[in-house]
């Protein structure tokens, strides 16, 4: 990844976190009640450089160490802290996304915002800049290690493996005329060849190939079952059905020939595309059929040539 | 352009996914037809569809699109919406018809998957 996209994935993550993601919410609080010479022990002790000043009708104001200092230089008396705090509090809503904390801290110059909720004002947090960085440098990390091991899984554990030939075999039954589940082996086949960690582009085209086999499988078959191969080099996928066969191969293979009924095409299929569109996904495939006995579908997609090319 | 962007310039109203407005739209599809969208549709593309069966939430998985637009209005069935909150797929609906929605968008600088350059 280079510079360039990493600030741009920065700017994304500022839109996409909220502020309560990287907020603290353990929050020290202390009452407006609480005396200013009180005030050093409490931070001292909890380690924290100011903190939010809460009456029993939520966030009254925000006491700091600089208003310590303040009323340390200045000799005064001992008050109590409501005197001396911030009663005009600028707040961010827990469940802003984090580029206006960030706008906010540019714009005023705070140290710490107190968060609120959105509702019923309620103190949620706290945040600070440090909380940001620390929100954000989590995000990436977590973001990084994914894709690290995501990479080139398979090939990793293939590389891993000492035989002659290694395959992976996975099996999904479809059932016929299912339409509320169509597409479902195809999802599940799609999610498992991720986790495997093939190229995007390889996944997509035999999700899309295997998904056009699918309802194939449920408009003209009443199901059948998909078999997957996946081999370091290639993949194929093989779809059989007991189904009523393909009179005319050639006439079926021709774009927008389609024997579909109304209903199929109502959702969007049957228009005579599946069978072309799984022939430009795949680099090789092989359609035979016998009339009243079945229907043998299988797809070959090449997993070097596949990371290369778009499909469409 | 951001998904954001699509929803003020179509007017839309968001259905899954408010979370993921940031989601980066490069290019628009706008098609009834499944299998056509599956055919030359790019992963990174919007679906502009009149359709709202849950076959469209599957398509839409299937070919790596970000985002589905049902135009007119039409809202999507349950089943729908539950799957494409399950695929983490947004859903808007725009009031305005299949047309207008895409010569707004394309008008906004949006191209069309066929001529979208990298």
């Amino acid at each position: 990844m280079n510079s360039d996209s990493r600030i741009t994935k920065v700017q994304e993550l500022v839109y996409e976190i909220r502020v309560r993601d990287v907020m603290k919410d353990d929050v020290v609080t202390v009452s407006p009640q609480t005396p200013m010479s009180k005030l050093q022990d409490i931070l001292r002790e909890k380690r924290i450089s100011g903190a939010p000043v809460v009456d029993q009708d939520g966030l009254a104001g925000i006491i700091s160490i600089d208003d310590f200092i303040r009323w340390l230089a200045e000799r005064e008396e001992d008050c109590p802290i409501s005197e001396k705090m911030t009663s005009d509090v600028q707040t961010l809503y827990a469940d802003e996304p984090l580029i206006h904390a960030v706008n906010k801290f540019e714009q005023y110059g705070f140290g710490r915002f107190a968060v609120i909720d959105r509702q019923d004002k309620r103190l949620r947090g706290i945040i600070t800049k440090g909380d940001i960085i620390e929100g954000l440098l989590k995000k990436l990390e977590i973001d990084y290690h994914k894709e690290e091991t995501q990479n080139e899984r398979i090939q990793r554990f293939f590389e891993d493996i000492y035989a002659d030939r290694i395959a992976l075999f996975f099996q999904y039954n479809v059932a016929g005329q299912d339409f509320k589940r169509a597409g479902e082996s195809s999802s599940r086949l799609k999610a498992t060849l991720g986790r495997l960690g093939l190229h995007p582009q390889v996944i997509r085209r035999v999700a899309i190939a295997t998904y056009e086999a699918e309802m194939n499988l449920i408009i003209y078959a009443d199901g059948g079952r998909i078999r997957v191969r996946v081999e370091p080099h290639q993949i194929l996928v093989k779809v059989e059905d007991s189904g009523p066969g393909i009179p005319d191969i050639e006439k079926a293979l021709q774009p927008g020939y389609s024997t579909a009924p109304d209903w199929v095409r109502e959702l969007g299929f049957g228009a005579g595309m599946g069978l072309n569109n799984i022939s430009n996904c795949a680099d090789r495939m092989n359609l035979r059929s016998t009339v009243g006995k079945g229907t043998h579908l299988s797809i070959y997609i090449s997993v070097e040539n596949g990371a290369k090319s778009e499909t469409n | 352009m951001k998904l954001k962007d699509i929803e003020r310039i179509l007017e839309a109203e968001v259905i899954v996914g408010k979370e993921l407005l940031a989601k980066e739209v490069k290019m628009v599809c706008g098609c009834d037809l499944m299998s056509d969208v599956l055919s030359f549709a790019k992963s990174e593309s919007l679906l502009l569809t009149g359709l709202t069966n849950p076959q469209v939430v599957r398509t839409a998985e299937m070919a790596d699109l970000q985002a589905i637009c049902f135009v007119r209005g039409k809202k999507p069935e349950q089943e729908t919406i539950d799957m494409a909150e399950d695929k983490d797929i947004p859903l808007l609906v725009t009031p305005i018809p299949m047309f207008e929605s895409c010569g707004r968008l394309y008008q906004a600088g949006l191209p069309g998957c066929s001529e979208y350059k990298k």
